[in-house]
């Protein structure tokens, strides 16, 4: 029986649906409060901290032991800066915790922190991109003088000439707005103190467990086995929850100092302000074309605002490094010049958002692409075609090597499920009625299930990448499985059972994934990146491979013949061209229990394996098909077409809901979402009535087709699928927009497209709405 | 998120919260539905040392039309106007106009008089209110006062209303058959607050416009009535000409807000937009 492939309905769900998921909240029990006091100025000196008496507050000077974190990139345009888990001297973004209250429960721990006064001489705040840049201002950390935390450069030898070749030069300015991941869960965390051992167990809202507890005990000078650190289940992350925050150094700090349980629930306007953002980036681009479409060289200045702090482990490098590296995305670009920084600002800090700068990366070259098709007279697609990869292994000037894929494949079969001749007739029918409809296209590579090598390239102090898994076959023939990989949403648990139970012959609901918890899971590293399907799967494969090996090993003796003449199916060992079998369970329990019996085998069934990939790249072509009303800016998505290639894919439904949500979030880049401040760097964006998520009325359905390269870079054939939706998605949005509005000649270079901005560009045309 | 301390009372008569009410003044707060003043109060935006809760008072639960208008009582909610609450247009022009109000579970709580008390500028039952002519009956330990729509709001979140006050009942002449009404209303996504939005109807008689009324929401500090305007369409037909006509001066009397959804040039584009929308409606 093959599991593999077939839309098996998720093990997680039952519990989830029944309201008997566990989250973060759910496991406060009798722990005290934990209320942050947040800096109401974005910057400035702390003259002052005014704690209420008879109050249990603690401030940084109470946590001068602590170390601050520090993450490290081992590069010579790094900038190390050292966030303090709680400052002393100095604030740094609006939001920043300054102290923390305990009280005995979270309404008395708010009137608390609002009696906490927190004096401070403001100063002039840094809140934008290229102000921060501007020669002049007060640098937001002493040691980064420039505001440039972080910074790549490269240009191939022959871009120069490329540029003199070119028949036309296209220059565009483009802008990302920033946007915050918004998970429906809250960040969260409940420390509980044992007392006959002192260790600390931290339950939190998390993607990294085992990062998180390396990062806490460095922070407090412990040992890491004195800490376990649980994620139960988890309300989505895309990011946002790799990094580790203060609050949760302090969470385990006071868990100590106070010898009892403590718990913090984030609420929203804290998660707002002061857990983390992404896509606030601005980006000067130079495309060389030749007559015939093909883009000879590219050159790009690229900024990234990296906000107050640098992410930990990952550091304030992920989105300027990740742009520069992969910005020529799907395109066979020979010559490639790029600047890249990550620039400081006082604001909240920059972290992993699913897509990690290449939605932006997409944008930019889909607009591009666009914008030189428009002048050369060249249809979409077919300055599409003149472009995409088509040789493979390919390497790109940044010395990506790109595996098996379908760029031009997938672009083909998306053009042709629009049948773009027959919506051109429709588009004209409805400009005639005043009605203005607009297709947009977006071809994308997505890099995925990239182990320690990528990693490293980047200079990471702490390399991450590789998986572990354990798989241990119980007497009773079931399956457990120990991943470190730490799933929160994606269905990874059916995923895993079903590839392992084609390894070993059992049905997926015997097979038990353990995951997140630090103390029963062997080190990893946590899901993001689109890594968890090609790496811990990959491991769990190569684990239970293992498994199977022994298990037939077992089988042969006990039946007399050789291992490669048995198969592990439907709960039993078959010997093939006989009638011969053994059920698994039998086999199982021999293992354990007739040990003896087995020359040159271990007892038992447990074995363990690694994977360490290099990465493999998924692909695809997002078609948006956008009405624009032109006296009202308004947008709504008709149609939206997804062909996507990821592979093989383990559980298509699996598939297709990471493909939707990240769709989703796509359109909220490219449509609603933007986090706004003030130019005192206040937060003008602080809950969901300003921050505007797209709700099931604006997001269409979402039609996907998948083709299926297989590479032989992933072990189960299986490419990473988490982020694609939401990497493809804005461009092909802004794309349609634009071609709805041709009429008018109007470009779009920024992110979110709202109603005022279309509007305004409108208005700028001469379309009023008065006449 | 935690609201800071209050106290609570949950009179069962109206007697007995004007009392309350007289007793408390500046100190209380009405709760009805909750969905502006609960969320304010999460935010710690509103410290109301006292609540006092409406829920219960079933007298002030209803709506009925008779001969001098529709009258709702305080604790009639959103959602009782997804059914016709009246026959003819006005009826209607209610449930077309309650489905823009937010989402469903918010108008099963959330109620009309709730929403003209809070006075959001962008309220689509303020600028219904406004629009039509209604009167609100406000009502103390001291008696009882009849205030008209256009001496009720005051401001963005502030109105005429006294401390010890409770907005008893709202009135709204009726509308006969000859009405015909349109509405129309921007916002960013489903169930938002409008951007902008116009409400229109028109008593047309043999194509000749015999009596207009006309607004704008979600533009300024509190809904517009744009009584210039209508007076320019009574007489004529609101042939195409006139209604674009209508929404270019539309255009320049209005002086919009900005904030950061919307900034004043367009807000101003929306009021034209909405108001020819809602003309064309009305006249279709
Ligand atoms: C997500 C969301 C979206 C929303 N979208 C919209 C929208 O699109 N359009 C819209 O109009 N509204 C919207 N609202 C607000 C909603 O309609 C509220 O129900 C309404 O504004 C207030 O009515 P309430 O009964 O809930 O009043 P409450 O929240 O209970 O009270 C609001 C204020 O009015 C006072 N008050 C209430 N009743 C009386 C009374 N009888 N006498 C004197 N004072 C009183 C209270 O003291 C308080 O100050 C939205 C709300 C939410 C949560």
């Amino acid at each position: 029986m093959n599991w593999i492939g077939r839309s098996l309905p998720r093990l997680e769900d039952p519990s989830l649906l029944k309201g008997n998921g566990s989250y973060v909240a759910d496991r406060i029990g009798n722990a005290a409060s934990v209320r942050f006091v947040r800096s109401p100025l974005a910057r400035g000196a702390i003259t002052g901290i005014e704690i209420p008496s008879g109050t249990v507050v603690f401030t940084g000077r109470d946590l001068s032991g602590v170390k601050p974190i520090r993450p490290i990139l081992h590069r010579p345009d790094y900038v190390a800066i050292g966030q303090p888990v709680l400052p002393v001297d100095r604030v740094t973004f609006c939001g920043q915790a300054v102290a923390v209250v305990v009280a005995e429960d979270p309404a008395r721990a708010e009137d608390i922190a609002d009696r906490v006064f927190v004096d401070i001489e403001g100063e002039n705040a840094i809140v934008d991109l290229d102000a921060a840049l501007a020669t002049g201002t007060a640098p937001v950390h002493p040691e980064a003088v420039s505001n440039v935390l972080v910074e790549g450069r490269m240009k191939t030898a022959g871009l120069d000439t490329a540029f003199e070749e070119a028949a036309e030069i296209v220059t565009l300015e483009l802008r990302s707005h920033r946007q915050s991941a918004a998970p429906m869960e809250n960040r969260g965390g409940v420390a509980v103190y044992d007392v006959a051992s002192g260790r600390v167990t931290l339950t939190a809202s998390v993607q990294m467990p085992h990062m998180l507890r390396t990062g806490i005990a460095d922070a407090l000078g412990m040992t890491e086995s004195d800490l376990r650190v649980i994620a139960p289940d988890v309300g989505g992350g895309f990011g946002q929850k790799m990094s580790l925050f203060p609050e949760y150094v302090v969470l385990v700090w006071l868990a100590r100092k106070l010898k009892r349980d403590v718990a913090w629930i984030e609420d929203r306007r804290e998660n707002f302000t002061a857990s983390a953002h992404g896509r606030d980036q601005a980006f000067s681009l130079r495309g060389a074309f030749a007559k015939d479409g093909r883009l000879l060289g590219l050159d790009a200045d690229l900024r990234s605002n990296v906000g107050a702090f640098s992410c930990y482990p990952v550091t304030c490098g992920v989105e300027p490094l990740m742009a520069l590296a992969e910005l020529p995305g799907p395109y066979d670009l020979a010559e490639y010049g790029v600047r890249s920084r990550g620039v400081t600002t006082n604001t909240c800090m920059m972290a992993p958002y699913r897509g990690v700068s290449r939605p932006m990366l997409t944008f930019s070259m889909e607009r591009l692409m666009e914008v030189a098709a428009t002048r050369l007279g060249i249809d979409s697609v077919e300055i599409r075609r003149r472009n995409l990869i088509t040789a493979f292994p390919h390497r790109s000037p940044t010395g990506l090597v790109y595996d098996e894929g379908s760029y031009l494949q997938a672009m083909e079969a998306a053009a042709k499920s629009v049948d773009l001749p027959a919506f051109r007739a429709r588009q004209a029918a409805a400009r005639l009625r005043g009605h203005f409809l607009g297709v947009g296209f977006s071809v994308f590579s997505e890099r995925t299930g990239y182990g320690t090598p990528a990693y490293a390239a980047r200079g990471m102090e702490i390399v991450p990448g590789y998986e572990i898994v354990d798989c241990t076959m119980d007497p009773s023939g079931d399956v457990v499985l120990r991943i470190g990989s730490s799933p929160h949403g994606q269905g990874l648990k059916t995923s895993l059972a079903q590839l392992v139970s084609d390894e070993l012959g059992i049905e997926p609901h015997r097979i038990r994934i353990i995951s997140g918890d630090t103390d029963a899971t062997p080190y990893g590293w946590g899901t993001f990146a689109s890594r968890s399907m090609v790496i811990a799967g990959g491991a769990s494969k190569l684990a239970a491979g293992k498994v199977a090996h022994k298990l037939k090993t077992i089988a042969a003796q006990l039946m007399e013949t050789t291992a490669e003449s048995i198969t592990l199916e439907n709960g039993w060992a078959r010997v093939s061209n006989s009638n011969q079998a053994t059920a698994i369970g039998v086999l199982a329990r021999a293992a354990y229990h007739q040990s003896h019996r087995f020359k040159g085998l271990s007892p038992g069934l447990h074995e363990s394996a690694v994977y360490d990939p290099g990465g493999t790249f998924s692909n695809a072509c997002h078609v948006a098909i956008v009405e624009v009303d032109i006296e009202t800016g308004g947008t709504r998505i008709e149609r939206f077409i997804v062909v996507e290639d990821a592979g093989v894919l383990i559980n298509p439904m699996i598939v297709d809901g990471q493909i939707a949500g990240g769709v989703a979030q796509g359109i909220a880049n490219a449509l609603f979402e933007e986090i706004i401040y003030d130019e005192s760097g206040n937060l003008l964006t602080a809950s969901f009535a300003d921050y505007l998520p797209p709700t099931s009325a604006e997001v269409p359905e979402i039609e996907i087709i998948h083709m299926e390269t297989v590479s032989p870079e992933s072990i189960t054939k299986a490419k990473g699928v988490g982020e694609g939706g939401a990497i493809g998605a804005p461009a092909a949005v802004v794309n349609a927009i634009v071609d709805a509005l041709s009429p008018f000649g109007i470009q779009l270079f920024e992110l979110p497209a709202t109603p005022q901005r279309i509007r305004e560009q409108l208005r700028r045309a001469g379309v009023a709405t008065h006449g | 998120m935690k609201p800071a301390a209050f106290d609570y009372f949950r009179p069962a008569s109206l007697s007995d919260a004007l009392a309350l009410l007289a007793k408390y003044k500046d100190d209380c707060k009405i709760l009805a539905g909750g969905q502006s003043l609960v969320p304010a109060m999460n935010f710690r935006l509103a410290r109301p040392a006292i609540l006092i809760d409406i829920n219960d008072i079933a007298e002030l639960d209803y709506v009925h039309a008779d001969d001098r208008g529709l009258h709702i009582g305080a604790l009639t909610r959103h959602a009782a106007f997804h059914r016709r609450v009246v026959d003819g247009p006005l009826g209607a022009l209610f449930s077309a106009v309650a489905r823009h109000i937010a989402h469903y579970p918010i108008r099963q709580r959330g109620t009309f008089a709730g929403s003209l008390a809070h006075a959001d500028p962008a309220s689509e039952w303020c600028l219904l209110a406004t629009t039509l002519d209604a009167t609100v009956v406000a009502k103390s330990a001291r008696g009882e006062r009849a205030i008209a729509i256009g001496d009720f709001f005051n401001g963005t979140f502030s109105t005429d209303l006294e401390p010890d006050e409770l907005l008893a009942e709202v009135h709204l002449p009726p509308m006969g058959q000859g009405w015909r009404t349109g509405f129309y209303e921007f916002s960013r996504r489903a169930g938002d607050f409008a951007l902008g939005m116009a409400l229109a109807a028109l008593r047309i008689e043999a194509g000749v416009v015999r009596e207009a009324r006309l607004g704008v929401g979600g533009v300024s500090d509190r809904a517009i009535r744009l009584r210039k305007l209508e007076e320019r369409l009574v007489g004529g037909a609101a042939s195409q000409e006139m209604i674009d006509t209508i929404a270019r001066e539309a255009w320049a009397s209005v002086s919009p807000i900005g904030d950061i959804h919307a900034t004043p040039e367009y807000r101003r584009d929306l009021v034209a937009t909405a108001v020819k929308r809602a003309l064309t409606e009305a006249a279709a």
